[in-house]
């Protein structure tokens, strides 16, 4: 056990430290936006005066609504008007396009200013092209069959005497042992799929995936399955990025609205109304 | 033939066991000498390497080796209690196989090439696959009754390894000279009696050796069951190395997989040797 005084000598001198390496020279100078810079009227956006905004197509629940992105409906939708507001466009200066998602993240000149498409934010992409700071933490979430005995369940608690399993070597995996905490030792897979075959067969009680993927096998995988709820945050978790071109000029400027609006937590709120409410992946407390 | 007799020998012979005796003391002095010499040169060869620092520290880090060790040894426990179960089911299985697949007469030509398909089958497929229809497609048919993942994982390595250690027991029966089953049938015994004392006894005892490897190779199979699920020794230090980024738990698993062996191992060294002697008359 780390005593209380421990703890906080260490966020002293972590506090310390930060302060310091904040005032240290940083190897790569960011762009420190600044209300002049970020202004809509010096964006060197691709029209000017114009926001144009992509995702693939089809675009699927819960991250855009009908397929329609520009319909505000779905959380990615209304994360890109919340980014486009605090950059200072209306709604109608907003202009939507398609882009394939692996033509998106491969290197090459882009047909948009950002893309929003469930972009996990890896240092292997980062050598191709720009993320905006994240504006979804992703969540862990356990899905199972409507005939299992947790379908329905909405609190942790109700998961302790359930058979769970996940994908080896996974956050999904240390979300089991280290929030869950089942009597019953959790099953472990060498992939996704064997697991989903073990969920399948019933030889699991529930899954734990992230959520995105858990939208997926819900929805286009396994017909009678079922989300039973999102757990809390564990481990370190995939961020979601808006994506932009390679060292464009506009990185700095829309990374600085994500992380004001992240932190203001109009983001979280987003998330509450679309992946929770609408989509049906309630929380597990 | 032991003697109560004081024996006194000569000095001739009290010459000769001294030789002897510094002789022995010489090549133990020898292989000593050896052994440090070529130790120090592996030790200065990989502790010397460029790398050496990095490779300590992933791979061989004491801190992260005492954390990791209670989940491994719980994993390894399961492949103990499987390894146990299903050698001797395996063993049960392939004895009956091979007797099987021994049998004389027309009448069971069938059986014979029963027995003789299901070697060629089980020793050609790949253990995954066994195990992967019978532990992810098996329940899939959602039967009243299905056994757990871990049986069924078991069945797998039995219906696997009784492939092999059938055509051990095979090649052991069909050693015994054949005027040893002539003369047991002149005496008056059944087919079934001369299998039982005559032929079965000398065709084990000949193929303990081969059977004992098999089974320590079935020793480091067991883990595969992970696969559907358990968590196995492996299992357990891949979980531990996902979450530190740090090879040494597998090097743990390792190390733990070569103690449990070296049981096994050593008594089919003792039974090789005897078999050896016994074959020399010596």
């Amino acid at each position: 056990m780390v005593s209380t005084s421990r703890i906080r000598t260490l966020a002293t001198a972590g506090t310390v430290l930060l302060a310091v390496a904040a005032c240290a020279p940083q190897a790569t100078p960011a762009p420190m936006p600044t209300v002049s810079v970020c202004a809509k009227e010096s964006l060197p956006t691709r029209t000017p005066g114009k926001l144009t905004i992509a995702t693939d197509e089809p675009a699927y629940q819960p991250w855009f609504v009908d397929d329609k992105p520009d319909n505000g409906k779905g959380f990615e939708s209304a994360v890109a008007y919340a980014v486009a507001e605090k950059l200072g466009y209306t709604r109608d200066e907003v202009v939507w396009t398609r882009v394939r998602f692996d033509a998106a993240i491969a290197p090459g000149p882009k047909e948009f200013d950002f893309d929003i498409n469930q972009f996990s934010i890896t240092e292997e992409r980062k050598q191709a092209v720009d993320f905006s700071a994240p504006y979804y933490l992703v969540r862990q979430t356990v899905i199972a069959l409507k005939s299992s005995k947790i379908a329905g369940k909405t609190t942790l608690a109700d998961l302790k005497n359930a058979k769970l399993g996940a994908q080896v070597g996974t956050t999904s995996y240390q979300a089991i042992t280290n929030l869950i905490k089942p009597t019953v030792k959790a099953q472990v897979y060498n992939s996704n799929d064997d697991a989903k075959k073990a969920l399948q067969n019933g030889q699991l009680d529930g899954l734990v995936v992230d959520l995105p993927t858990a939208f997926y096998i819900t929805s286009a995988e396994i017909d009678d399955a079922v989300i039973v709820g999102q757990l809390p945050q564990v481990g370190a978790p995939e961020a979601f990025g808006l994506l932009l071109d390679k060292d464009s000029p506009l990185t700095g400027c829309v990374s600085g609205a994500v992380g004001q609006l992240f932190a203001d937590g109009t983001f979280k709120q987003l998330e509450q109304q679309w992946l929770t409410q609408t989509a049906g992946a309630p929380e597990l407390t | 033939m032991s003697t109560t007799l004081h024996h006194d020998p000569s000095p001739a012979q009290r010459a000769r066991d001294a030789y002897r005796r510094r002789q022995s003391v010489l090549s133990v002095l020898v292989a000593a000498a050896s052994t440090a010499a070529l130790g120090t040169l592996l030790a200065i060869a990989v502790t010397g390497a460029p790398g050496w620092q990095r490779v300590r520290q992933t791979f061989l880090d004491p801190q992260i080796a005492r954390e990791a060790l209670p989940q491994v040894l719980t994993g390894l426990w399961l492949n103990v209690r499987l390894l146990v179960c299903c050698a001797i089911a395996a063993l049960l299985l392939g004895l009956l196989i091979a007797i099987l697949r021994t049998l004389r007469g027309p009448v069971f030509f069938p059986i014979r090439a029963l027995a003789t398909s299901y070697t060629y089958v089980f020793r050609g497929l790949p253990l995954i696959i066994v195990l992967y229809v019978l532990t992810l497609g098996a329940p899939g048919l959602r039967l009243q009754g299905m056994p757990s993942v871990l049986v069924l994982g078991g069945a797998a390595l039995v219906l696997t390894y009784s492939g092999y250690l059938a055509e051990v027991f095979r090649a052991g029966i069909e050693a015994v000279h054949p005027s040893q089953l002539a003369a047991a049938r002149s005496l008056g015994l059944t087919y079934r009696q001369t299998m039982r004392h005559v032929v079965l006894p000398q065709a084990v005892r000949r193929v303990a050796p081969p059977l004992l490897n098999d089974i320590v190779a079935l020793q480091k199979d067991v883990g595969l069951v992970a696969l559907a699920g358990p968590i196995d020794a492996v299992r357990a230090a891949q979980i531990a190395t996902a979450q530190t980024f740090n090879y040494t738990p597998y090097i743990v698993a390792g190390v733990l997989f070569v103690l449990l062996a070296i049981p096994l191992i050593a008594v089919t060294d003792r039974v090789t040797l005897r078999a050896a002697r016994r074959q020399s008359g010596g």
